[in-house]
Order: C-alpha cells, then sequence, then structure tokens
C-alpha cells in the first residue's frame, strides 16, 4: 500500500533519496533547494543511509567532486538552484560529455540580475544545450515521482546522460502537499542496484576519464550524445510504464489536460499548470468553450514531433514560458514549440507569453484572459503583440 | 615509511607514466610526475587526477593515455574537488563491499591550476581532510596558454603578460608561499621539494605524501625551458641552483612541525640562478643592479622565515 503523507517538494525529494540511499552527494547551500541536503545530512546523522556527503566549498566544487565520485564508479547525486547552477555550467557540459549518469535535484529559482530567491525557469532554461535530461513537475507528487525514475533513465545503457529533475522554487519547493509514497521495496526495485560497466576504481581494468579531443575526435562525441538523447526518449516512456504499473500513475513526455477535444491551447512548463487547469475547469463550466493544457514535462530530450501532433490542428495555442531568452523574440519553450508546429505545418495561431518571472503570481483570471485572447485571435487572425507579458506592472 | 633509499630499486621500478606522450624535452612536470608516480608501492592501484595544462593536453590526448593506472581529468580549476570525489567514492564503495582493491589517489596540476584557478578547490580538499595527494607542479607561469604570469611567478620574471620593457621590469609583486598556506590548513603532511641530484628527497617526500593517511600536498618546482628560457638539458642545473641559492628550500611540515631537509653549505648568490635563464635577462642590464639587490633580500627574507619556522 502507498504510504499517505503531507510532504514539501524539497522534502519528498529527499525522501527519495533516502529510499534510493545513493553513495555519494556532494552540495552546498543555495536557497531555496538548501533543505534538500540538509535533510539528507540528517538521514546521515541518525544512520537511517549510507551516503557520503561532501561538504564542497561551492557548487562548482559540488558538480565536479560528483562527476569524480560518477566516474569512481559511485551512485551520485547534488542538489542545487539558480546562481549555484550558473557555477556548475562549466561541469554541467563536462558531466554530460562525460556520459556519467549523474542527477541533479534542482529547484527552479530565477538568476541574479537583480539578485532574487523565487521562481522562474531561468536556471535550467540556460542550461538546455548542456546535454543534460530535463524532466519538470507540477506538484510534489510529481517532483517525488519524476525522482524515483531519474537514475534508472540516467544509467541505461542506452542513455547514460545526466538528469535534472526540476521543481519550481518555493511554490512547491517549500509547499506542503498531500503525497503518496512509493514503498521502500518497490523504490529498490525500480532503481535497482547500481554496477557501472566502466569505472575508475575497477581494480581488473584502469579507466582514462575527461580525455582532450582535438577535432578529429569531437564532433563524433557530440553525435554520440545525441544519439543517447534520442534513445533517452525511448527509455523515459518505459520507465514510465513499468513506474505506472507499480503506482497507477501515468506519465510521459507531456501531460495532456482537457486535450481532447480542445480548440485553445496553452503549453507551460511546472507549477502554473495547477492554476491553469482551474482556469480550464472554470471556463468549461461557465462558458462550455473548448480550452485544453499541453504540461511539458520532458523538456531535453525535447518532444518535437509528439506534441506537434497533439498541438497542430488547434486553433490557437499561448505558450507560456517562464524565463527570458534575450533574443527580443520568443522564450526558449515559445522558440522551439513553434519550431514544432512548422515542422508539421501547422495552420495554428501561436502567441507567445512571458509570466511568472522572478516569482512573479500569475493567477486564474490571468490564464482566462490568455484564453479570451486565443479565442479573438483565432476568429480575427490578427495578432497585435506576438510577445506578450502576464502581471508585468504598468508604467504608472 | 622506509628510511633506507635504494636508487636502483626505485629507478627500477615499472614506469607508471608510459613514454609517447606529448610533454617537452626538458620539461621538469614530466619528470615530477615520474617521481611522484614512482613512489607508489607497485603492489597498490593508484587513481591519477589532473587539472587541466601541459601535462594533460600532452598526456591523454584522444585516443591514447600515457597513464598505467585510472586517470580522470575534469577541468582547469577543480582538481581538488574531482579527487575527493573518487576518494569518497573509494570509502563508501569499499564500505559496502562492492570493491577490493586498495587504491591510492593523487593529482597533479600547475601553478595556474594550483596557486590560482583552482585555489579554492584545493583548499576545499584539503580542509575536508580527504585521503589524497595534491602535487603541484610549479613551473611559474601559465605554461600551457603561453608563459603568461601567475601568483607564482617570482618577482621581476618576464612573462608574456608582464613583459619586461622600457618601463617595465617585469612582473611587479612577489611569489605566493603556497606551500606554507597549504600547511597552515594543519594538514597532516605538506613539503616542498625539487629534483636533486638522487631524486632521494622527492622520492621520500612523495612516499610519505601518498601513505600518510589524510590530505597532503606536495609542492615540485618543475622548470620549464620554454618558459624560463634555459637549455633543456639544463634541468637538473637549474634545480640545484634553486636550492643551493635558498630560492627553493627543500622543506617538510609533518603534523604541524616544519623541518628543513637541506641547508646548503654555502649559499649561493641568486644572481647563480637567475643568470642562466632568460626570463631575467634584464636583470642584468647596466643600471638595473638595484633589481637583483632587491630579489636577494626577498630570497633572504624567505629564507631566514623558514628557519624560525623550523627552528621553533
Amino acid at each position: 500500500m502507498a504510504i499517505r503523507e503531507r510532504l514539501s517538494g524539497n522534502e519528498a525529494v529527499a525522501y527519495a533519496i533516502k529510499q534510493i540511499n545513493p553513495d555519494v552527494m556532494p552540495a552546498f547551500p543555495i536557497t531555496p533547494s538548501t533543505e534538500i541536503p540538509q535533510y539528507v545530512a540528517n538521514y546521515i546523522a541518525n544512520g537511517e543511509i549510507d551516503t557520503e556527503f561532501i561538504h564542497v566549498e561551492s557548487e562548482h566544487s559540488a558538480m565536479s567532486a560528483t562527476l569524480g565520485a560518477s566516474a569512481a564508479g559511485a551512485r551520485a547525486l547534488t542538489a542545487t538552484s539558480s546562481c549555484g547552477m550558473a557555477l556548475m555550467w562549466e561541469e554541467l557540459y563536462v558531466a554530460a560529455s562525460d556520459r556519467l549518469p549523474i542527477v541533479l535535484a534542482l529547484v527552479n529559482r530565477a538568476l541574479t540580475g537583480p539578485i532574487n530567491i523565487n521562481a522562474d525557469h531561468s536556471d535550467s532554461m540556460g542550461a538546455r544545450d548542456s546535454g543534460w535530461i530535463q524532466i519538470y513537475a507540477e506538484s510534489n507528487q510529481e517532483v517525488y515521482d519524476n525522482f524515483l525514475q531519474a537514475f534508472p533513465i540516467a544509467e541505461d545503457a542506452r542513455v547514460h546522460l545526466p538528469v535534472m529533475v526540476c521543481q519550481d522554487g518555493f511554490i512547491t519547493s517549500h509547499g506542503v502537499e498531500n503525497i503518496l509514497l512509493v514503498e521502500d521495496e518497490k523504490v529498490k526495485e525500480l532503481v535497482g542496484e547500481y554496477h557501472p560497466e566502466h569505472f575508475l576504481l575497477n581494480g581488473k581494468e584502469p579507466m582514462a576519464v575527461g580525455p582532450y579531443a582535438v577535432s578529429n575526435y569531437y564532433m563524433e562525441t557530440k553525435r554520440a550524445q545525441r544519439e543517447a538523447m534520442k534513445n533517452a526518449k525511448e527509455v523515459i516512456l518505459e520507465l514510465a510504464a513499468r513506474f505506472e504499473e507499480m503506482t497507477g500513475r501515468h506519465y510521459g513526455f507531456f501531460e495532456e489536460y482537457r486535450m481532447e477535444d480542445a480548440e485553445y491551447v496553452i503549453v507551460i512548463i511546472g507549477s502554473a499548470a495547477g492554476t491553469c487547469k482551474a482556469a480550464i475547469e472554470k471556463i468549461r463550466q461557465t462558458t462550455g468553450k473548448k480550452v485544453g493544457l499541453c504540461k511539458i514535462r520532458v523538456f531535453r530530450p525535447f518532444p518535437e514531433e509528439e506534441l506537434a501532433e497533439v498541438l497542430k490542428d488547434r486553433k490557437a495555442i499561448a505558450i507560456m514560458d517562464r524565463s527570458e531568452m534575450f533574443a527580443a523574440t520568443s522564450g526558449p519553450l515559445g522558440a522551439e514549440v513553434r519550431a514544432a508546429l512548422q515542422s508539421a505545418k501547422s495552420q495554428a495561431e501561436v502567441v507567445n507569453y512571458f509570466y511568472g518571472l522572478g516569482g512573479r503570481d500569475i493567477t486564474v483570471e490571468d490564464f482566462e484572459r490568455v484564453y479570451e485572447r486565443l479565442e479573438q485571435i483565432a476568429e480575427t487572425h490578427v495578432i497585435e503583440d506576438m510577445y506578450d507579458y502576464i502581471g508585468l506592472r504598468s508604467r504608472d | 615509511m622506509e628510511n633506507t633509499y635504494n636508487f636502483k630499486e626505485i629507478m627500477s621500478r615499472e614506469e607508471r607514466l608510459a613514454p609517447g606522450h606529448r610533454m617537452c624535452a626538458g620539461c621538469g612536470g614530466t619528470v615530477a610526475v615520474r617521481a611522484v608516480l614512482r613512489a607508489l608501492h607497485p603492489e597498490d592501484r593508484a587513481v591519477v587526477g589532473n587539472a587541466t595544462g601541459c601535462l594533460e593536453v600532452s598526456s591523454f590526448m584522444y585516443p591514447f593515455t600515457a597513464y598505467e593506472d585510472s586517470y580522470i581529468h575534469n577541468a582547469f580549476e577543480n582538481a581538488g574537488a574531482t579527487l575527493s570525489g573518487v576518494e569518497t567514492a573509494y570509502r563508501v564503495l569499499k564500505k559496502k563491499g562492492k570493491i577490493n582493491d586498495t587504491f591510492k589517489f593523487i593529482t597533479f596540476g600547475g601553478d595556474g591550476g594550483t596557486y590560482d584557478i583552482g585555489f579554492q578547490s584545493l583548499s576545499g580538499a584539503m580542509e575536508r581532510g580527504h585521503d589524497m595527494v595534491y602535487v603541484c607542479y610549479d613551473n611559474g607561469a601559465y605554461m600551457n596558454t603561453g608563459t603568461q604570469r601567475s601568483s607564482a611567478t617570482p618577482q621581476y620574471a618576464d612573462t608574456t603578460t608582464t613583459p619586461a620593457g622600457k618601463v617595465s621590469n617585469g612582473k611587479v609583486q612577489v611569489r605566493k608561499d603556497l606551500t606554507a598556506i597549504m600547511a597552515e590548513h594543519h594538514i597532516p603532511y605538506a613539503a616542498q621539494t625539487t629534483f636533486t641530484s638522487n631524486f632521494k628527497d622527492i622520492h621520500t617526500k612523495a612516499e610519505r605524501a601518498i601513505y600518510t593517511p589524510g590530505a597532503a600536498f606536495l609542492n615540485v618546482m618543475s622548470p620549464c625551458p620554454r618558459g624560463w628560457g634555459y637549455d633543456a638539458s639544463e634541468l637538473m642545473t637549474i634545480c640545484r641552483l634553486a636550492v643551493d641559492t635558498c630560492y627553493w628550500p627543500l622543506y617538510e611540515v609533518t603534523d604541524g612541525k616544519w623541518m628543513l631537509n637541506y641547508v646548503p653549505k654555502k649559499k649561493l648568490p641568486i644572481e647563480d640562478f637567475l643568470r642562466p635563464q632568460k626570463r631575467f635577462k634584464h636583470l642584468f642590464k647596466p643600471g638595473n643592479e638595484e633589481l637583483l639587490v632587491q630579489f636577494q633580500k626577498e630570497v633572504d627574507k624567505q629564507w631566514e622565515l623558514l628557519r624560525r619556522r623550523c627552528e621553533a
């Protein structure tokens, strides 16, 4: 029987770590992810897990030590947010290129400038080209479930890539929700023991990691990473199927909510999907208008074809970005979803919104206005502002 | 720990850095690596770490590695943190009974990767007390990128970012005393060495560093023929002059006790060390006599400070 609990998102991730009992966790505190290493340190202090904690002096060293431990043959992970991840930047690329199955518990927080401790996706979206698998969550339940699936995805021989398990800072990391925990023995069955094929501490076969590769070889390593990322799609779905069998909870690349007949669709990542769902229910009950939601769970690898297939025949689509990329055009999600629709020769009208930067609230009413605008655009085929903001303070 | 040093036995040990790497002739870095790895007991295994630098790009160019042992290069500034992860993995996997072999952990970094960009990562690894040895092969500048100044570069050295010119005498500042800084981390063992005639000093120190439980730091002066401007065949002469002028004293700090390992019978003037090196050529131009006086004063000051620490 699943265990009913009430946990914050951070505690849920920490509990998943406890159940997995990994070998090495180097970590450096940063708001809002700090609680994760704190919980783990408590489990260690009370003899509840065998994990070795490394009290590194920075996030760069956190990822460096995680990488060293993983290359040595250990199941290794770390947790961070925002600037902590920015400091790891260089190491994110090294970890992916070294093909190490590291898991990073990322609690999304705005990057500094100005300093801000609240949720947006600028940290992980900035790292979208680093070669990491990225899995996002709407709720505490989802981040817990995603975390349990992360190591088996990363360690699969077809993949061998690091995985970033993302949740929205404070909104889910600190918000306490009802949650169903998976029994320990089932977690062990899902995650299994880690037996790497090649590792530094293999007495029978020395191994060298991190070569200098000149132009004759570098390009093939990138191509190999791309193949692994393509393979990851299959493995992510396999894990989701195993997980569903175990728990009854269904996961895919994205969640389709009231999409069966939806004409006006919002595409979004993370916790704001919950608010959007409330707006959908309200609109459908009061007006009967056909509104729906596509919530991205897996952003890397990007489910281009699958997403386009679901979206291409809708009347109008709003893509919601919780981070900037300062192209002076789209946000990152906007650019990629539009490219997917273009490939599928979709005729749907598309607009792109920026919302929730630095933790700015988004409300049910905000989503209602977005759906109203989509309906209007579908009728008039006039889009005055392709790239718009939600909740921005006015000049007066 | 053995007190006897059997030159023949030590030198006939199997090389753990295979020939065929791409380091320059007369490079001190390569000699340092071979000498340190020779101190591993032949039956023990090692994971060798490496900061980005000459050594890394010349000894592990895909698809060839020069290391007989397991090896990991990660990036420039994180050799300390990377090996601390490897060492921690070793402890936990050993505890869980997943591995049986005995491994030692040795990482190499140049002075750029150690004194400067990797200083924080090194300090963290030493402070946490991982059972590992950090070896700095100190050639006194960023040699891999073409002899730019580092905080290990001696005062007045002509480098590509502190060139001697019409209104410049080379590097302005004196060097950072990293060995002392590492000793002040209160690690069980920190030592400074270079290549002496029979390699006893570096061998003994490497062995102590490797086999003393806990964190150890070894600073090996490793001359660079290109950056320093000496003939490749003069490597050993340069090292002898560094030691006999007290520019690079041989000493060790064991559990907080400072000990000088060598006091020259006759302390040579610093000119003897500087003159054979092109990077100090400008110091010997007429009118620059005062710079040599200043250099000598700095050497004397540091030597006296070290002697006082060792007598205390």
